[in-house]
């Protein structure tokens, strides 16, 4: 059984019509990458699946609960769909610790102990014990990014997003945020990665999606999908960016 | 000096009760201005309306004529009865309030929508949003419009002096016609006015020191 799926999403902004008609479905413990040229609606695809974009049309299922039916409660299923974003999105004003702690305790309504000790496990997880008290501008962006992550695990979600994690990282940067995810990739978390990183995608990634002009165009396991695609847009893309 | 000594006394009674409206005034037209600005930026169309129309009507009238209209206008209905200080501190607040709602608003708007994006992705309500990551990295951004705001209001209570509140202009008045000593008297209480907002600055930015984002 699928934990995501989507059934003709379309997706418009305005006239502009981004998502033409996606059909996918991701089985629990899969990780699959999302490749493609820029506004080829990946990042727009990905940010559908917790709804954090209005679905213009279509379905899409997150573990079983459409979320585009209006009577849902999307904070119920946001809560089980972490997302890492491009620009980490850190809490300026808080410390890291307190970016871990706010949704476990504010949310889930867990305990300030409870809550800190989940906290103190998952900086160590991702490297970063030495930093609970530093605040997001005392840190640099791979390890903003940890941060980041570890702040969406704290919500134990059943679901993992990442929307171009690395894309604005500086180049030694990079290595430390794909070690992590890696890492959580192997302890079997749903994940979805839209990413340019196509060495990250080929070694990790269970299956990879190329998207192009708002339509899934083609998708494989990695290996077969790198190594011989089938589309031509498939592979103009593929031999400008391999 | 014995001029200024036989008046001071008089003269801080008024500051008190200058004092007095300009602090539940300014409080209430925070809220007020609060409110207004999540109206405005409410995703519904008609509460928009409602909060532009407001501001708009504050801003194009002179503060005289609201507080006219408050007091002799609105006294004048059968139902309503506002005695001078109640009248004056609705002028004052919501007055301020306009100015704060515009204020408020724009803090808001100037925090990146990465941050609302982010608290959403966790699960947060909209209420939490606002309320743990929106608005305290807003109001750091507002505090030197909301401190220039708050001056101005303090200084518009000395308005209040013409619909008979006795407040530290009033009291001016009262002891330069009884003494005919004008220019010791007005001088002393401009240095009032000036020592009370040159506080009020000095406060604004003790908590801007403390409210700084890292």
């Amino acid at each position: 059984m699928s934990i995501i799926s989507v059934k003709n999403l379309k997706k418009s902004f305005g006239s502009n019509e981004v998502l033409k008609n996606i059909n996918a479905e991701i089985k629990e413990r899969e990780v699959v990458c999302v490749i493609g040229p820029s506004g080829s609606g990946k990042s727009t695809f990905l940010r559908c699946l917790n709804r954090l974009e209005e679905i213009t049309g279509g379905h899409v299922m997150i573990d079983g609960k459409d979320i585009t039916d209006p009577k849902i409660n999307i904070n119920e299923v946001r809560q089980e769909v972490g997302m890492v974003f491009q620009q980490f999105n850190l809490f300026p004003h808080k410390t890291v610790l307190e970016n871990i702690t706010l949704a476990p305790i504010k949310v889930r309504s867990a305990s300030k102990e409870e809550a800190r000790e989940k906290a103190h496990e998952l900086l160590k997880k991702v490297g970063l014990s030495e930093k609970a008290e530093s605040y997001p501008g005392e840190l640099s962006g791979g390890q903003k990014q940890r941060v980041a992550i570890a702040r969406a695990l704290a919500m134990n979600p059943k679901i993992m997003l990442f929307d171009e994690p690395t894309s604005a990282l500086d180049p030694e940067m990079v290595g430390d945020v794909l070690e992590v995810m890696k890492q959580l990739a192997k302890e079997g978390m749903t994940m979805v990665v839209v990413t340019h990183e196509m060495g990250f995608a080929r070694e990790v990634g269970d299956r990879v999606i190329f998207m192009d002009g708002g339509y899934i165009v083609e998708e494989n396991e990695p290996n077969a999908l790198f190594g011989n695609p089938q589309n031509e847009r498939t592979k103009l893309f593929l031999s400008k960016v391999l | 000096m014995d001029v200024i000594s036989a008046a001071l006394p008089y003269l801080l009674e008024g500051l008190k009760v200058t004092l007095y409206i300009f602090v539940i005034a300014i409080i209430l037209g925070f809220l007020i201005g609060l409110v207004v600005a999540l109206l405005r930026l409410a995703p519904i169309k008609p509460l928009n309306w409602i909060a532009i129309a407001f501001i708009d009507a504050i801003r194009g009238t002179p503060f005289l004529v609201q507080l006219f209209f408050i007091y002799f206008g609105l006294n004048s209905l059968p139902f309503i009865s506002l005695n001078s200080t109640t009248a004056g501190i609705v002028t004052v607040a919501i007055n301020a309030g306009a100015y704060f709602a515009e204020i408020i608003r724009a803090g808001i708007q100037s925090i990146d929508k990465g941050q609302t994006e982010a608290a959403r992705s966790l699960g947060l309500t909209g209420f939490q949003n606002m309320y743990y990551i929106v608005l305290p990295q807003a109001f750091r951004r507002m505090l030197p419009t909301i401190t220039n705001q708050s001056i101005i209001s303090l200084k518009d209570t000395s308005l209040l002096s013409v619909i008979g509140i006795a407040d530290l202009t009033q009291q001016g008045e009262i002891q330069a016609s009884a003494t005919f000593e004008a220019f010791k008297i007005w001088l002393i209480v401009g240095i009032i006015y000036f020592i009370i907002i040159y506080l009020l600055t000095l406060l604004a930015n003790v908590l801007e020191r403390r409210f700084v984002l890292r």
